[in-house]
């Protein structure tokens, strides 16, 4: 089943969660906002260049033994920048060290990526996509498979980028960012709802959701 | 290695086998870590089948291998695209085929054992001046080509998918890599044999992984070793009239079983250490 009748707008400084069940097209949704491939029908206008998202795939689409100095992943992030220069430049430089702070991990710089535990890895690949993101981070499941310290660790990073004016995409399994900091909530399924997140909570496919995911009241 | 240098057959070997090693080694990078490594050995099968349709027919080998060796490239990595499973056993059943034809169309032909020994195992007297020229001008534009893509081309390699959402074109670069390293191939098939060139591709990667970490490192390594490996085998196949393609690939597999105990003892170090902590 793939999402159909879909209506959605993001502004920009939102925190919208995508949620569903496998298969609901959240998956199919990510690479058309990516443009990776075209919407079977509809459209999706932007207000910006795509190529200016910053992208957080899936931990399973990334090599974890690439061999690879953190440094060399981050800066890779600057890639959209370059347009017609052939090599990074000392903006793209600057601007890879400031997301290595943002995201606490200056201190890996040197090492291998492939040494790195889940929840370091998935920081450097967070700061990779913050030097891609001029307005917008897509995460796709950011915290699958990582334990619940590390998760809320990494929650509380994506928190201060958004209050910070980061535009927030996250497609998620988890319903704490959804409870805890999402604006709005997208959910696909066989019904759609499109809405704040107070709203969510109290419609029928909220309240089933939540049920769903073990939170009773 | 003055006296190897007088003859100047010997020569030609030399700066061709120079310029195609540095070539292999840094198109294996890509190759290797974006997991492409069957298509350099179904290349070289691909090769050695055209190679013996071209002396068959008696047309220029060069100009008869190389369209076909590229059109083989492209194909190659489509079937790859499709599916990673079936792709493998496609390239296979393709390897095999062309290697079968070639054989079959050089023993009926020529009805001799020479010539198939000579494409599938390499000799030094195949190179020819055409060879040296062309050769110096495919390493121009694989070290050029690697130079000043070489951001972009490490953004493909380490993430396809992260590159082609920042609007690169991937699949362009991809197919670039795989006709540069059809041309390297057919390059080096004379003079090292068929069955042997694609240890050229995979085995510096494999090698520098061992002990290097980063990109950089293990490109820059590959380089190194790959030149290393073939002036070291190319020594010693003129010292000791050994088969020179197969003398270069066992330096190869000495060097990599050589980083791979380098690696162990130091991974045993660390452990210790951390042990100790």
């Amino acid at each position: 089943m793939v999402a159909k009748g879909l209506d959605f707008t993001v502004a920009e400084g939102d925190y919208l969660c995508i949620l569903g069940d496998n298969g609901a097209g959240k998956s199919t949704l990510v690479k058309a906002i990516l443009s990776l491939h075209e919407p079977l029908s509809g459209s999706l206008e932007f207000t910006f260049p795509r190529s200016e998202i910053g992208y957080l795939p899936q931990r399973t689409e990334v090599r974890r033994d690439f061999p690879s100095s953190v440094w060399e992943v981050v800066l890779s992030g600057c890639v959209n920048s370059l347009s017609h220069r052939l090599f990074y430049g000392r903006k793209d430089r600057m601007n890879a060290e400031a997301n290595l702070e943002r995201m606490e991990i200056s201190d890996l710089r040197k090492q291998s990526f492939s040494n790195l535990s889940g929840g370091q890895q998935q920081r450097v690949l967070l700061a990779r996509a913050l030097c891609a993101a001029k307005k917008v981070l897509l995460l796709d499941e950011p915290v699958a498979g990582l334990d619940s310290h590390t998760s809320s660790e990494l929650y509380r990073l994506i928190d201060d980028l958004n209050r910070d004016g980061m535009t927030v995409i996250m497609v998620t399994h988890d319903v704490h960012p959804a409870l805890n900091s999402a604006g709005k909530i997208l959910h696909l399924g066989r019904t759609f709802f499109f809405g704040l997140r107070d709203e969510y909570f109290k419609s029928e496919v909220g309240k089933r959701y939540l049920e769903e995911s073990g939170h009773h009241d | 290695m003055t006296e190897m240098l007088s003859y100047s057959f010997m020569q030609r070997a030399v700066l061709v086998g120079l310029l195609v090693s540095l070539c292999s080694s840094l198109l294996g990078v890509s190759l290797v870590l974006r997991r492409f490594s069957m298509i350099g050995d179904g290349l070289s099968h691909v090769g050695f089948g055209a190679l013996a349709i071209a002396s068959v027919l008696s047309v220029s080998p060069l100009a008869f291998t190389i369209p076909v060796v590229v059109v083989a490239a492209v194909l190659l990595l489509k079937i790859n695209d499709r599916s990673r499973i079936a792709g493998d056993s496609a390239i296979a059943l393709i390897s095999s085929s062309a290697l079968a034809i070639g054989v079959i169309v050089i023993s009926w032909v020529k009805g001799t054992n020479t010539d198939i020994n000579n494409y599938l195992f390499g000799s030094l007297l195949a190179v020819s001046k055409s060879d040296a020229v062309f050769s110096v001008i495919l390493s121009a534009v694989v070290l050029l080509t690697y130079i000043l893509l070489y951001p972009r081309l490490y953004a493909v390699t380490f993430d396809t998918v992260f590159a082609r959402a920042a609007s690169l074109k991937a699949d362009r670069y991809t197919t670039l890599l795989a006709v540069l390293s059809a041309l390297t191939i057919v390059l080096g098939m004379r003079m090292l044999g068929s069955l042997l060139i694609s240890a050229l591709i995979i085995f510096p990667c494999l090698s520098a992984g061992r002990v290097f970490s980063t990109y950089r490192g293990v490109t820059v390594a590959s380089a190194v070793i790959s030149v290393t490996a073939f002036l070291v085998g190319i020594t010693a196949s003129y010292g000791l009239g050994t088969p020179v393609g197969a003398s270069i690939v066992v330096v190869h597999l000495a060097i990599f079983l050589l980083l791979s105990l380098v690696r162990l003892v130091r991974e045993g170090a660390v452990r210790r250490k951390l042990l100790k902590d």
